[in-house]
């Protein structure tokens, strides 16, 4: 596996590479990693033990995602475990990335695609694993009221006159054809270059027929040939863009949708749940080296966090008000309880006055949430060379190497099938799987995912990179 | 080559000068401050005396009410996506706020050490020696530990630069050669924003540091060094400034006592240079204090600067007040800094020997 997470050419911001290679190949001697029966026996083995490192520092980014882990801290699931947990809110995903490799923090709520692009090299360089997935859906994307007030009028009503989802991306093909006849960019905003905001917002767009640009190597603005122009921008900053008028609209996780709304400046036009319905979001993201170093501390810390998710979605929510109120409070995701309580407690708020239904819009322990799933893994990876982040071709092989060194159910199950030796979640909630979720649908586009085939499903986008195709800064070639 | 330097005070113009004007005249380099200052009132009789200290109170105390009057009235008329922008009656509510805050924290705190020790001493009865733990309390900074954060590192970066600043000084300022060696070097450093500095300080300390639990956190080292570079310059020129402009009949009387140069640094040039040290000493805490907080903002450093940086990504309707809280605290503390700073000064300069 090793000759994997080098091949990648190493561009961009390598200045810790170096440092991390070192460490890297010193805990790659002892770890084949999850696929064969020599890593699982040696983790089994050790996540007994004493507790190497009770006191943890972790990072998160006010999103009502990280709920886990203020959850598993104010109701004293980490302490139950032997942890001594501090959390730190972060500014921005790259200085929480920063923090990690660095080792200022132990682990962090992390984009699911973070540890996958440090693992193979895009942006900072570094061997980071992701044993648990903190929750299902959680984001939307919000237009400005000026687009909205644009499309609005024609858009197919239903029964009460609230517009009918969802709401595909076509609709903004004529906002975007006025804006390119005035001369001026139609710009959107989402978090980061490998976050889960940047590829569903670019799904929805391409599966209306609106290209969202392609990255070339080396580039991390992603907007080469693009129809809308996407940037970055840190979650709490959006709506602030947002109303400055940098961006007609973004893709954002809670609360910054529901913080459009209630401060009038935005609507929210469709969740992620609609574009791809119960889709894998954050993951916890801790450094190979420490999970080695640490086993138990690292099966402790999963333990307290899948407690805290099942807390999360206990008895159909009933759990969901105090969470609330607790994800409120400054120190952590700081915004005010109406508007968090807005998407936490099975409603999600559209337009004002138009707050409908959604059960399912953030998961924390139901349908497997925590499982790292591999085949999530290569979802995100088959998105990264969609649009060109990974520059070249690889083989299917490639694909599952790489979800398998960085997703890591075996270090997820060894710390779930303790708490359900001992009573605590449900023999049920553990899957009994390979790691591939088989053939997925759910996607607005109706398009299929089989995690066991990147390439084919690669081969389904009509936008999108295609075998042999590269990317130069003038547009796409090849292929 | 003085002309290059910041002209230090002379005298202190602070008699009519209460709210600390005399700190910006003082960085507006090259101004003499007696131009600014009204002429000093004479002091001989008693009634010029409390005149003075009417004048002195009645109109700083007449200034502040217009500028809450004037907030009071403006604030509510801006309207901003976290609602109206918070008058004074609710920044000093989100003041109390913050207080309240604080007390839980310390309650929650001493719970947190009462329940591990009720834990610990129960382990030891049972004999469960493993189950013992000795952690330390890990809640989130209040406001208060936040303000203590910031002071520690202005304080650790303030110590550097005045460490670095006042030997190179005394050297330049001592030497001819030296200070024109130095002194390009020092006009293009002096403007550099703390900004530009702090990634090159952060990867070097990241790099430095390599510990898994270093001495001091790297945030605060990282900070602190910050405030270093910046606040450098003012002691290093007035340092230099002050050494140089020795009256040459002491040094003429030093070369005919045969003072061996360890003498001649203590007996003549420190007593001599010391008020312009300490005059570029406070210039420097000024800016060192200006400095931290933008770097605390920008680098997620512990401290003050976090706080309002965590405070805007918050968006909540309180944030605003809570932030201009902060800005508050911010400006008095500069302020108290300041006159601390100012107080050693004139210390000093009373208790001059040559």
């Amino acid at each position: 596996m090793t000759h994997t997470l080098h091949t990648k050419g190493q561009f961009g911001f390598d200045r810790r590479g170096v440092i991390a290679a070192v460490l890297a190949s010193v805990a790659l001697a002892g770890c084949g990693g999850a696929a064969d029966g020599s890593g699982d026996t040696v983790v089994a083995a050790a996540v007994d033990g004493a507790i190497e490192k009770p006191n943890l520092t972790l990072g998160f980014i006010k999103l009502t995602d990280m709920a886990p882990l203020a959850i598993a801290k104010e109701k004293g699931f980490f302490a139950e475990e032997g942890l001594n947990v501090t959390l730190e809110p972060q500014a921005n995903w790259k200085v929480l990335l920063d923090g990690v490799i660095a080792g200022q923090l132990d682990g962090a709520h992390m984009l699911a695609g973070q540890p996958l692009a440090a693992t193979i090299g895009y942006g900072t360089k570094a061997d980071l694993i992701a044993p648990l997935s903190l929750d299902l859906n959680g984001n939307a994307i919000t237009v400005s009221n000026k687009v909205w007030g644009m499309i609005e009028p024609g858009l197919p009503k239903d029964a009460n006159g609230k517009p009918t989802h969802p709401i595909p991306a076509s609709v903004l093909k004529p906002v975007v054809a006025k804006f390119k006849a005035e001369g001026k960019p139609f710009n959107m905003g989402m978090v980061f270059p490998v976050s889960t905001h940047n590829y569903e917002i670019r799904y929805w767009l391409a599966a209306g027929g609106l290209k969202p640009g392609y990255y070339a190597e080396g580039d991390v603005q992603g907007v080469i040939d693009a129809d809308v122009k996407l940037s970055v921008t840190p979650p709490p900053q959006m709506p602030a863009t947002l109303e400055a008028g940098t961006i007609e609209g973004y893709s954002v996780g809670e609360p910054w949708n529901q913080a459009a709304v209630a401060k009038k400046i935005g609507v929210p036009i469709i969740t992620d749940d609609q574009i791809w319905h119960d889709n894998p979001e954050k993951v916890l993201g801790l450094r190979k080296d420490f999970a080695e170093k640490n086993p138990a501390t690292t099966a402790a810390l999963l333990r307290a966090i899948i407690k805290a998710q099942q807390w999360l979605d206990a008895d159909g929510g009933k759990n969901r008000k105090e969470a609330v109120e607790i994800l409120s409070r400054p120190n952590y995701v700081g915004a005010d309880a109406a508007v968090i309580a807005a998407s936490m407690t099975g409603v999600f708020t559209f337009a004002q006055g138009d707050t409908r239904k959604a059960p399912g819009f953030n998961i924390f322990f139901d349908k497997y949430a925590g499982y790292p799933f591999y085949s999530d893994a290569i979802w995100y990876l088959t998105q990264m060379r969609r649009w060109g982040q990974i520059a070249t071709d690889k083989d299917d092989q490639w694909y599952f190497d790489t979800a398998k060194a960085v997703y890591r159910p075996d270090l997820y199950l060894a710390a779930a099938e303790k708490l359900v030796a001992d009573g605590v979640i449900p023999a049920e909630s553990v899957p009994e799987t390979n790691g591939f979720r088989g053939e997925q649908g759910g996607f607005i586009d109706g398009v299929t995912f089989d995690g066991s085939k990147p390439n084919a499903y690669l081969a389904k986008f009509p936008i999108g990179l295609k075998k042999g195709q590269k990317v130069t800064a003038a547009g796409i070639t090849g292929g | 080559m003085a002309t290059a330097y910041a002209q230090p005070l002379q005298d202190d113009p602070d008699a009519t000068d209460p709210l600390g004007a005399a700190a910006m005249t003082a960085v507006s380099e090259a101004k003499p401050a007696a131009e600014l200052g009204a002429p000093a009132p004479s002091s001989d009789a008693l009634g010029g005396k409390i005149k003075v200290l009417g004048d002195a109170l009645l109109w700083p105390v007449i200034g502040i009410i217009a500028f809450l009057g004037a907030w009071a009235v403006l604030a509510p008329q801006v309207d901003t996506s976290l609602g109206t922008l918070p008058g004074p009656v609710e920044v000093a509510k989100a003041g109390a706020g913050l207080y309240s805050e604080y007390v839980a924290a310390r309650d929650s705190e001493a719970a947190f050490y009462a329940q591990q020790e009720a834990n610990n001493a129960a382990a030891r009865a049972s004999g469960n020696a493993a189950a013992i733990s000795d952690f330390e309390y890990s809640g989130s900074p209040t406001f208060l530990d936040q303000i203590l954060t910031s002071l520690k590192t202005v304080a650790l970066g303030f110590a550097l630069a005045t460490l670095l600043a006042v030997p190179i000084g005394l050297m330049a300022g001592l030497s001819k050669r030296f200070n024109a060696a130095i002194n390009p070097l020092v006009q293009i450093m002096k403007p550099v924003s703390p900004l530009a500095w702090l990634p090159i300080v952060t990867m070097v300390i990241s790099a430095m540091i390599t510990s898994a639990d270093p001495l001091l956190p790297k945030a605060f080292v990282i900070s602190a060094l910050v405030v270093m570079l910046c606040s450098l310059w003012p002691t290093l020129i007035n340092t230099a400034v002050g050494t140089s402009s020795i009256d040459k009949d002491l040094l003429n009387v030093g070369k005919v006592l045969r003072l061996g140069w360890f003498d001649k640094l203590t007996k003549l040039v420190l007593p001599a240079s010391l008020p312009y040290i300490f005059t570029g000493m406070r210039l420097s805490l000024g800016v060192g204090w200006m400095v931290l907080i933008a770097a605390e903002m920008l680098a997620q450093n512990p401290g003050l600067g976090k706080f309002v940086w965590d405070e805007f990504q918050n968006g909540s309707s309180q944030s605003l007040a809570r932030i201009m809280f902060a800005a508050i605290v911010i400006g008095l503390i500069g302020f108290l800094l300041d006159r601390v700073m100012m107080a050693l000064q004139g210390l000093v300069s009373k208790n001059r020997t040559v």
